[in-house]
C-alpha cells in the first residue's frame, strides 16, 4: 500500500459573499422612503441633529475612541468649522458649498493640529486639561473680534445661500439629504481610515503607547494626526450643525455643554466604534423626545413641568453611570450581543 | 432577578411613552386661537421664567374668562420646555407650528435668545411673526429686510439711548453730558456688546467719555473690572450684566466704594433675583425697565379679582405676583393679544395665521385710551409699529431698590431713535447683501 | 505701585476662594484616584440644603449640622452605588461617571429645593479695610482665614489621626494598603464625607459673595487650571495653585486684557496651567507617576 503523495487540490472552500442587507435597507430608508414620507418635524428637529452629531460624534471617536488621547474641546473645533465656512461662503461665494465646507473642515484641521501640539508632551488627565483650554479660547475667540461674524449686532452667523449646482438647498429636505450625503460620505472615509494601517496605529498608541514607540511606531506623529483627522470631521459637522440644522448660531451655541454632550455620544454609544456613534447620537438626541413625551402622558398636568425636566436630568445621569458600570463599551456592544443573542434564538447558550 | 425585572419595567415604560406619546395633551379646536408657549422651567434661568410663563398664562387666562376670547375668539395654550436651548426651541417650534388639532398659530414668542436666532430664519420662510421684547436681533427693527422678526418695544439700541437720555435728566440738560464719563460694565457676550456701538454714536454727539470694561461670563469675580472703575472715577455706570454677573457687580461695587445709586441696570438687570443676593449693598440700585415691578397697576387688580383670589394663577409663589418678570409675561402677552385683535379687525373674528398676525403686529397702535382700557397704562407704553418699524416703541422708565420694593422714580423716557436708525439700517442692508434678499418695499397696507 | 499691589493682593485673596474648592477635589483624587467631577455639585447642593434650612428658621449652627450629616449620608450612597460597582476601572471611566453623577446631584438639587436664587448672610459685611492705603475686602480676608483653617485641619487629620495615615496609605498604593488590612470602603466613605464638608464650606463662602444659585456649580471649571498647577495630589498645592491663578488672572486682566479685548479670564488660568504642565507635568507639588507599560 502506498501512501499516495501526489498533490491533491485544495478543497474548496465555499465562499460566502455576505450581502450587507441591513445597511441596504438602512440606505433605501434614508434616500428613499424618509424624503417621501417626512415632514417637517421630523427631517427638522429629529434626524438632522441626529446625523450631524453622529458626525461629531464620530470625529471626536477617532481622537478619544481610537487614539486614546480625551478630549472635552470637541465644540470648540465644531465653531471653528462653522465660522470658517461661514468666512468662505461670505468672502468667496463662487467657490461654491462643497468647497467651502472642505474649506471650513481643514482650516478646523489646521488649529487642531495646532492644539493638538501639547499631545507629544502631555498625555492622559492632563491632555485633557488643554483641550479644555482650547475650547474656552475658541469661544471667547469668536465672540471678541466681529470681523468672524461679519460684524453683525447679535454676533451671529447664518449661511448666506444654501445652493448646490443651482438648487436651493435651504427647504427641510435638501438639508436633510445634504447632511445626509456628507455624513455617509465621511463615514465611508472613516471606516476606511480606521482599517488601514493609520487605523491599528491609532489603536496601538490608544492600547500601550510606550510599546508602540518601541516597535516602531512615530507616536507623536500620528497623535498630532489624530487631532487634525478629528477636528476635521468636527469642523465639518459643526458647519452642519450651525446651517443645515440650527440656522444662525453663535459661538455659545458651541460651548462646553455641547462639548460635554458629545462626549457622553460617544460613551453611550461605544468608543472606538463607528456605528456606536450612530447609536450614540440616537440615543442623545432622542432620549429627552422621548422622556417629555412619556412625561407629558404618563403624568400629564398632575406633575410640574419643571420637576419633570428636573427628573430628566436624573434619569441621564443614571443612565450614564449605569452604562459605564454594566457596558463600558457603549450601546453597540450591547446591540451586538443583541444580535448574536437573536442569531442562536430560540437557543439559549 | 432584579436586573431582569428592572429591565422590563424600563423597557415597559419607554414602550408605553412611545404609544402614549400620541395623545396630545390639550385638546383644541379649529374655532379657537393656538399660542404655543415655549417655556424654561429648569436651568440656570428658570427661577425668572417660572414668572413670566405665570404672567402670560394669568393673563390668557383672564382673557378667555373674562372677555370671553379675543372678540369672541377662544384661546388654547400649549407648553413645552425648551431649557433655554436652542435645540429645543428648534423642536418645540417644529412641532407646534402648523397649530393644534386645526387652531392655528398666530404669533410666536421663543422665549430665549439662543432659540430666537434660531428661529430667525425659519420664521420668515414658514411666514409665523416672531416676538423677541427685549432681546433678539437688533436689525429686525427693520421690516423690510425682517418681515416676519419683532424685536417689539426696545431694542438694546433704544436702551443706550434712553440711559443717556436719563442721565441727561438728572444731570440738567444734555449740555451737562459734555466731559462726564459714563462707563458700562458689560457682560462679554454678544448679549453685552450690543451697546459698544450705540454708545459710541451717542459719546460722540453728546461728548461724554465713552469707557467699556468687559466681565467675563459668568462673572462671579470682578474685583479686576471694579477696581478699575475706582481709578477711572466716572459719574454714572451703566451695568449691561445679567444672571450672577448682577449681584456680584453690585457687590463689588460696594466694596470699592462706588455709589450704587449712580449704577443703572440693564433691562435684564432690573429684577428682584438680581439684586436680593447681593443684599444690603444694592440698596439704591436703579434699573431701566419697559415692563416695571409692581401689582397695583389696574390689570393687577383685575387679576387679582378674577384669577389670583379665585386660585386659578399659575404663579406657585404668589409673593411673586407683580414681579418684573411676572409684568414682563403679562405685557408680552398683551402685545400678541392686541395684535390679534387688530389683525381680527380687517380679516374677521376667527381665528388667525401666522401672515395675518404678522398684519395685525405692523398694524399695531396701543395709545393711551387703549392703555387704560386694557388696564396697563403705566405698566406699558405706547406702542405703534409698522412695516419699516418693528420696534415701535423705544421708551424705558427707571425704578429703584430700596432694598425690599423696586419704586418707580420716573416716567418714559423715550430713546433718540432716529439718531440710531442709521446704524440699524445699515446692518440690515448688510444682513440682506449678505442673504441676497430684496427688501420689500411698504406701501402701508400689506 | 499701589494699583498694582492691590490687584496682586485682591488676586491672591480671590485664589484663595478657589483653593477652597480645588481642595475637595485634591481630597477625593489623593485617596481614590477619582477626579470628581462632581464636586462643583455637591458644592451647590450643600450650600442650598443650608440656605433651605436656615431660610426655614432653623438656627443656624443646627443648620450646618444638619447639612454636613446630609452630605455624609451622600457620600455613602455615592460610594455604595457608584464607586464599588467602578472599582478598578480607567481614570477616564471615574471622571466619566462623575459627570454623570454631577447630573444626579444636580438634578436632585434643583427638584428638592427649587430654582430660586438665595441670597446667603453669613454675617460678614463685604465692606472695604484699608492695609497701608491698599484697599482690601474684608470677605476676602476672612475666607482666606477659613481656607488656611480648613488646611490646617486636614493636615492635622492626615499627619496626626490613624485614618490619616489609612488614607495615605490608599493613595500610595492600593492593593498595598488592602493587603494589610485597610477598609478600602470605609476610606472612601470618609473621604468623599470630608470632600463634602469641604465643598460645605466652600458652597457657603461662595454662595455669600454671589447667592445661592445654578451658577455656582460652574466653580469647578476654574479648579482645573488651580489642580493642574498645584498638582493633584497635594492640598498645599491646591492652596498654591489657587494663589497663582488669583493672581494671575487678576493681573493679566488688568494689564493683558485692554491690550486684546478684554474679558480674557475664561482661558487665561488654562493657558498658564499649559505652561506649567510643559514644565512641571505633576505641577509644582504632585507627585510624578510612574508609567507602567
Amino acid at each position: 500500500m502506498s501512501i499516495s503523495l501526489a498533490r491533491e487540490t485544495a478543497p474548496s472552500v465555499l465562499i460566502q459573499r455576505r450581502v450587507p442587507f441591513g445597511l441596504l435597507a438602512l440606505l433605501l430608508i434614508a434616500f428613499v422612503v424618509v424624503p417621501l414620507t417626512g415632514n417637517d418635524y421630523w427631517l427638522n428637529a429629529i434626524l438632522i441633529p441626529f446625523l450631524v452629531l453622529s458626525l461629531a460624534g464620530l470625529g471626536l471617536n477617532l481622537l478619544t475612541g481610537y487614539t486614546g488621547q480625551t478630549s472635552v474641546g470637541a465644540a470648540g473645533f465644531m465653531a471653528v468649522g462653522a465660522f470658517a465656512t461661514y468666512g468662505f461662503l461670505l468672502r468667496l461665494p463662487e467657490l461654491g458649498l462643497p468647497v467651502a465646507l472642505l474649506g471650513g473642515g481643514l482650516i478646523s484641521a489646521v488649529v487642531g493640529f495646532v492644539f493638538g501640539l501639547p499631545s507629544s508632551r502631555i498625555k492622559g488627565f492632563y491632555l485633557m486639561v488643554t483641550t479644555l483650554a482650547a475650547q474656552f479660547f475658541l469661544e471667547w475667540l469668536f465672540v471678541k473680534f466681529p470681523w468672524f461674524y461679519n460684524y453683525g449686532s447679535s454676533g451671529t452667523i447664518s449661511a448666506p445661500k444654501l445652493a448646490l449646482f443651482g438648487h436651493d438647498l435651504n427647504t427641510p429636505l435638501g438639508r436633510y439629504l445634504l447632511t445626509l450625503t456628507t455624513v455617509l460620505l465621511l463615514t465611508w472615509v472613516a471606516v476606511n481610515l480606521v482599517k488601514s494601517q493609520i487605523g491599528r496605529n491609532w489603536m496601538a498608541i490608544r492600547d500601550m503607547d510606550t510599546a508602540a514607540a518601541v516597535i516602531g511606531i512615530p507616536v507623536v506623529r500620528y497623535k498630532h494626526l489624530a487631532f487634525a483627522v478629528s477636528s476635521f470631521y468636527l469642523g465639518i459637522a459643526g458647519a452642519l450643525w450651525a446651517f443645515a440644522y440650527l440656522g444662525t448660531a453663535s459661538a455659545s451655541s458651541f460651548d462646553i455643554n455641547r462639548s460635554f454632550q458629545i462626549l457622553f455620544i460617544i460613551i453611550i454609544g461605544g468608543m472606538g466604534s463607528i456605528a456606536g456613534n450612530f447609536v450614540g447620537a440616537a440615543f442623545i438626541s432622542l432620549l429627552p423626545i422621548l422622556l417629555s413625551h412619556a412625561g407629558q402622558a404618563l403624568f400629564g398636568g398632575s406633575v410640574d413641568a419643571g420637576q419633570l425636566q428636573n427628573l430628566q436630568k436624573i434619569i441621564f445621569g443614571v443612565l450614564i453611570i449605569l452604562f459605564l458600570i454594566k457596558e463600558p463599551e457603549g450601546l453597540i456592544r450591547l446591540l451586538g450581543n443583541l444580535r448574536e443573542r437573536l442569531s442562536h434564538w430560540p437557543l439559549r447558550f | 432577578m432584579r436586573a431582569s425585572l428592572k429591565r422590563s419595567l424600563v423597557g415597559a415604560a419607554l414602550t408605553l411613552a412611545v404609544f402614549s406619546s400620541a395623545v396630545p395633551l390639550v385638546q383644541a379646536s379649529a374655532d379657537q386661537q393656538f399660542f404655543p408657549l415655549a417655556t424654561y422651567r429648569v436651568g440656570a434661568y428658570a427661577s425668572s421664567g417660572v414668572q413670566v410663563w405665570a404672567g402670560m398664562l394669568d393673563y390668557l387666562n383672564y382673557i378667555n374668562e373674562v372677555e370671553g376670547g379675543i372678540n369672541g375668539v377662544k384661546l388654547v395654550w400649549q407648553e413645552c420646555e425648551t431649557e433655554w436651548t436652542a435645540e429645543k426651541g428648534i423642536e418645540c417650534y417644529e412641532r407646534f407650528k402648523k397649530g393644534l388639532d386645526g387652531a392655528p398659530v398666530a404669533i410666536y414668542s421663543p422665549n430665549g435668545a439662543p432659540a430666537a436666532y434660531a428661529l430667525s430664519e425659519r420664521a420668515e420662510v414658514d411666514k409665523i411673526p416672531l416676538i423677541t421684547l427685549g432681546y433678539g436681533r437688533t436689525e429686525a427693527t427693520d421690516g423690510t429686510v425682517f418681515p416676519y422678526n419683532f424685536p417689539v418695544m426696545l431694542t438694546f439700541y433704544s436702551e443706550a439711548s434712553s440711559l443717556i437720555n436719563y442721565i441727561a435728566q438728572r444731570e440738567g440738560g444734555f449740555d451737562k453730558l459734555k466731559g462726564k464719563k459714563i462707563a458700562t460694565v458689560y457682560h462679554d457676550s454678544a448679549y453685552g456688546r450690543e451697546t459698544l456701538g450705540p454708545l459710541k454714536l451717542l459719546a460722540e454727539k453728546y461728548g461724554f467719555e465713552n469707557i467699556q470694561i468687559p466681565v467675563a461670563d459668568p462673572g462671579n469675580e470682578q474685583s479686576a473690572q471694579w477696581r478699575q472703575i475706582r481709578q477711572v472715577n466716572p459719574d454714572w455706570v451703566f451695568l449691561r450684566t445679567w444672571g450672577v454677573s448682577t449681584p456680584v457687580a453690585v457687590k463689588t461695587a460696594a466694596r470699592f466704594g462706588f455709589p450704587v445709586d449712580h449704577i443703572v441696570g440693564d433691562i435684564w438687570a432690573s429684577s428682584s433675583e438680581d439684586v436680593l443676593p447681593a443684599g444690603a449693598a444694592a440698596k439704591g440700585y436703579l434699573a431701566l425697565t419697559p415692563y416695571p415691578a409692581g401689582a397695583d397697576f389696574e390689570i393687577h387688580k383685575r387679576l387679582k379679582q378674577y384669577i389670583l383670589d379665585k386660585g386659578k394663577s399659575d404663579l406657585k409663589d404668589l409673593k411673586n405676583f407683580g414681579s418684573v418678570y411676572y409684568n414682563s409675561g403679562l405685557v408680552n402677552a398683551a402685545v400678541m393679544v392686541e395684535a390679534i385683535r387688530t389683525a381680527q379687525g380687517k380679516f374677521g373674528k376667527r381665528p388667525l395665521n401666522g401672515e395675518e398676525g404678522r398684519w395685525g403686529l405692523e398694524h399695531l397702535n396701543i395709545d393711551d385710551a387703549r392703555l387704560k382700557d386694557m388696564g396697563y397704562f403705566g405698566l406699558m407704553q405706547n406702542l405703534k409699529l409698522s412695516c419699516k418699524d418693528h420696534e415701535g416703541g423705544g421708551s424705558a422708565r427707571v425704578q429703584q431698590w430700596d432694598g425690599a420694593n423696586w419704586t418707580l422714580i420716573s416716567d418714559w423716557i423715550a430713546a433718540d431713535r432716529a439718531l440710531l436708525r442709521p446704524l440699524i439700517d445699515e446692518k440690515s442692508a448688510a444682513f440682506a447683501k449678505e442673504k441676497g434678499l430684496t427688501p420689500r418695499t411698504c406701501t402701508g397696507d400689506e | 505701585m499701589t494699583f498694582f499691589f492691590e490687584t496682586l493682593l485682591g488676586g491672591l485673596l480671590a485664589g484663595t476662594m478657589y483653593s477652597l474648592v480645588a481642595i475637595g477635589f485634591v481630597l477625593i483624587y489623593k485617596a481614590s484616584g477619582v477626579f470628581n467631577f462632581a464636586q462643583g455639585a455637591m458644592l451647590l447642593f450643600a450650600a442650598l440644603t443650608f440656605v433651605s434650612l436656615h431660610d426655614q428658621g432653623v438656627p443656624f449652627a443646627l443648620a450646618l449640622l444638619l447639612t454636613v450629616v446630609v452630605m455624609i449620608v451622600g457620600a455613602l450612597l455615592i460610594e455604595r452605588l457608584v464607586l464599588r460597582p467602578l472599582v478598578n476601572r480607567s481614570q477616564i471611566t471615574l471622571f466619566m461617571a462623575t459627570l454623570g453623577l454631577s447630573f444626579i446631584i444636580e438634578g436632585l438639587a434643583q427638584g428638592l429645593m427649587g430654582s430660586q436664587v438665595r441670597a446667603l448672610d453669613l454675617g460678614i459685611d463685604d465692606v472695604p479695610v484699608f492695609i497701608g492705603g491698599m484697599m482690601v475686602s474684608q470677605f476676602d480676608l476672612i475666607a482666606a482665614a477659613a481656607a488656611i483653617v480648613l488646611v490646617t485641619v486636614l493636615a492635622l487629620l492626615f499627619n496626626k489621626t490613624r485614618i490619616g495615615v489609612s488614607l495615605r496609605a490608599v493613595a500610595d498604593d492600593t492593593t498595598a494598603a488592602l493587603s494589610i488590612g485597610i477598609n478600602l470602603n470605609r476610606i472612601w466613605l470618609i473621604v468623599w464625607a470630608v470632600a463634602g464638608i469641604v465643598g460645605l464650606v466652600a458652597g457657603l463662602l461662595w454662595g455669600a459673595r454671589q447667592g445661592v444659585q445654578f451658577s455656582l456649580s460652574l466653580v469647578v471649571l476654574k479648579a482645573l487650571p488651580v489642580l493642574i498647577i498645584g498638582g493633584f495630589t497635594s492640598i498645599g498645592g491646591a492652596i498654591v495653585g489657587g494663589l497663582i491663578v488669583g493672581a494671575a488672572e487678576n493681573l493679566a486682566e488688568v494689564y493683558i486684557g485692554p491690550l486684546i479685548g478684554g474679558g480674557i479670564t475664561p482661558w487665561f488660568a488654562y493657558v498658564l496651567a499649559l505652561a506649567f504642565l510643559y514644565i512641571r507635568p505633576a505641577g509644582l507639588f504632585g507627585e510624578r507617576a510612574i508609567e507602567r507599560v
